[in-house]
């Protein structure tokens, strides 16, 4: 294999993914974890980019990153009293965690042998036009709108619901 | 499994076919290459040429520049840090630095030199690790914002076609640098000012990100590039000016901005009456500089994408005329959206939380909504930008201003005038 920047680049981004993700699963600080998990998702971006997926990486960053992580970090903060978190695990446990890693570890495996062409990526070096307005057409103007719609009404649900629950006079 | 190696292997992946070429990096890539092509190796010996790693050289010439890069763009904090303690004293009467250089030209320079040498201090029940990475995380993301923004017509880093998107997508990790720098630090007032912070941006990211669609559902693109390109007939063409919603758009985008660069009147992170200096509270030195270059770096980008968005980038005033490929036309605009901000910095007092979450949630958020929808009506009604539509955009401006004006001066003047305590 040609060693060239862009695979060094690409494998850097791998490894940052693999070892962040490993330091989210083994630390016991449950506040680096999530600063772990931040750099695992920023790596999961940078491979997204080099899948052509630009428009995807960058909602990447800007929904886990920019959003979720913030609401992991603000629920940690505000609840647990102590952050070394002891967790007692029971053999059977980790025989049956074992066993759907290894499950979905072949799903994934099965998947990356069987797809014929990466299809974003062309033999001849030329980039594919775009995604954004790809994205765009599909889910407005093609076979995703009624999902995106019914997406969009749930996520509205949820926050009127959100917004009911947090408020004082219901609660009280 | 083999053709997964067979892309790794494959020509595609290339530094001379650009590192994404999706992200239209090449442009940057070529001018690198070509430099080293053309410049560097027919001043070589012969020997040495025919051997001359042009890939290595193309990445060692990026390196340079982002090294000029960031050893210029610090420089502009020491000069609005200067601005705005200049820009304070007028507003309240005073002189203000005066000692060091001519009309105190030099203070910001020694001010950086005493923060140099001042001790490093890290707080021992805090989480060193954490406390020493979050400063680095904050400047890294607020100078990759600068990254897309097109400073003249060549000047530019790299035209991304997700442009405006990257950049809310990077300063959105912003967020995540406050809330470390406030969690590690182990103590009360920062974990207060951080949580704040992360409060308000997250919140105020909603109309900001909204305001910016507008624009972008009436360009039909991410790109800076060829948002700045759609603008470029004179100040008619503008966007403010293409419909009355880009209007108010701009408005929106510009305090929820302000907002989330945590400058007053919406500083509640680093409220100095109540939570001493919020998130940055124990850092010290020049830790603290690079949190303080951030936020002049953050105040200057925010100013450049609002310029870029809606004040025609760098296209002139006039079509055409763009002296030395807009550059100079974009700074002037660009400073003065940053002396509008110390202007109202200086002039209004800061917000209480519930005041500022009830401006988001119940005021700009619906407003912002609002404007989609016009703006989709609008795109309808005037699918190109005519001289009709704008002539129709402008009237509707002028005399939206004006009833603005009559009703704001009239509940103005019902209120009793306060009493002198």
């Amino acid at each position: 294999m040609e060693i060239t920047l862009t695979n060094l680049i690409f494998y850097g981004f791998a490894l940052l993914t693999v070892a962040s993700a490993l330091v989210v699963v083994t630390v016991r600080n449950i506040v680096h974890a999530a600063f772990s998990l931040m750099v695992t998702l920023f790596g999961v971006a940078g491979l997204y980019v080099f899948l052509q997926a630009d428009f995807l990486a960058a909602t990447q960053v800007i929904v886990y990153v920019g959003g979720i992580l913030v609401l992991i970090l603000f629920g940690v903060m505000m609840t647990s009293g102590r952050l070394e978190m002891r967790i007692h695990i029971e053999r059977g446990q980790l025989l049956l965690g074992g066993v759907i890693t290894l499950a979905l570890l072949m799903l994934l495996l099965t998947v990356i042998a069987n797809t014929p062409i990466w299809k974003n990526l062309t033999d001849d070096g030329t980039a594919l036009p775009p995604t954004t307005e790809r994205i765009g057409e599909l889910i407005l103007n093609g076979p995703f709108l009624l999902p995106f719609e019914v997406v969009s009404v749930l996520l509205l649900v949820a926050l009127i619901g959100a917004a009911l629950i947090s408020r004082k006079e219901v609660r009280d | 499994m083999s053709d997964f190696r067979a892309m790794l292997a494959s020509p595609y992946f290339n530094v001379s076919e650009g590192f994404f070429p999706n992200i239209n990096l090449q442009d940057g890539l070529n001018w690198a290459e070509e430099f080293i092509q053309n410049v560097v190796i027919p001043r070589l010996p012969e020997a040495v040429a025919a051997h001359f790693p042009v890939e290595l050289g193309t990445v060692l010439v990026m390196f340079g520049c982002a090294g000029i890069f960031v050893g210029v763009f610090p420089l502009l904090p020491l000069f609005l840090v200067l601005a705005e303690r200049k820009v304070a004293a007028r507003f309240q009467n005073r002189t203000g630095p005066m000692r060091v250089g001519p009309w105190g030209t030099l203070q910001t320079l020694a001010d950086g030199v005493k923060l140099i040498f001042k001790e490093d201090f890290i707080p021992p029940q805090g989480d060193k690790f954490l406390f020493l990475l979050a400063p680095y995380i904050i400047f890294a993301c607020s100078f990759a914002v600068f990254a897309a923004i097109p400073f003249g017509q060549n000047i530019l880093v790299s035209d991304f076609n997700i442009g405006i998107f990257y950049i809310m997508a990077i300063s959105s990790v912003i967020v995540m640098g406050v809330i470390m720098a406030g969690w590690s630090s182990n103590s009360k007032w920062s974990l207060l000012g951080s949580l704040r912070s992360a409060a308000q941006i997250v919140s105020y990211e909603i109309p900001l990100g909204l305001s910016i669609l507008t624009i972008v559902m009436l360009v039909e693109s991410l790109s800076m590039q060829e948002i700045v390109a759609t603008q470029s007939n004179g100040i008619f063409s503008w966007l403010i000016f293409r419909s009355p919603f880009t209007f108010i758009a701009f408005f929106i985008f510009f305090i929820s901005a302000i907002a989330e660069v945590n400058r007053t009147p919406f500083d509640l992170p680093e409220a100095e009456s109540e939570i001493v200096a919020g998130f940055h509270t124990e850092y010290s030195g020049m830790r603290f500089a690079l949190f303080f270059i951030a936020e002049y770096a953050n105040m200057f980008a925010v100013s450049a994408i609002a310029v870029t968005l809606f004040l025609g980038g760098w296209e002139g005033v006039l079509p055409g005329y763009d002296i030395l490929g807009g550059l100079p036309g974009f700074v002037i605009k660009t400073l003065a959206l940053v002396f509008l901000m110390m202007w109202l910095r200086w002039t209004l007092p800061r917000l209480r939380v519930d005041q500022l979450m009830n401006l988001c949630w119940k005021y700009f958020i619906p407003i912002a909504f609002f404007n989609i929808l016009g703006t989709g009506i609008w795109g309808l009604i005037f699918p190109e930008d005519t001289l009709i539509s704008t002539s129709i955009s402008c009237a509707i401006i002028y005399i939206g201003l004006i009833a603005a004006y009559k009703v704001a001066g009239r509940s103005l003047a019902q209120r009793p005038a306060p009493q002198p305590s």
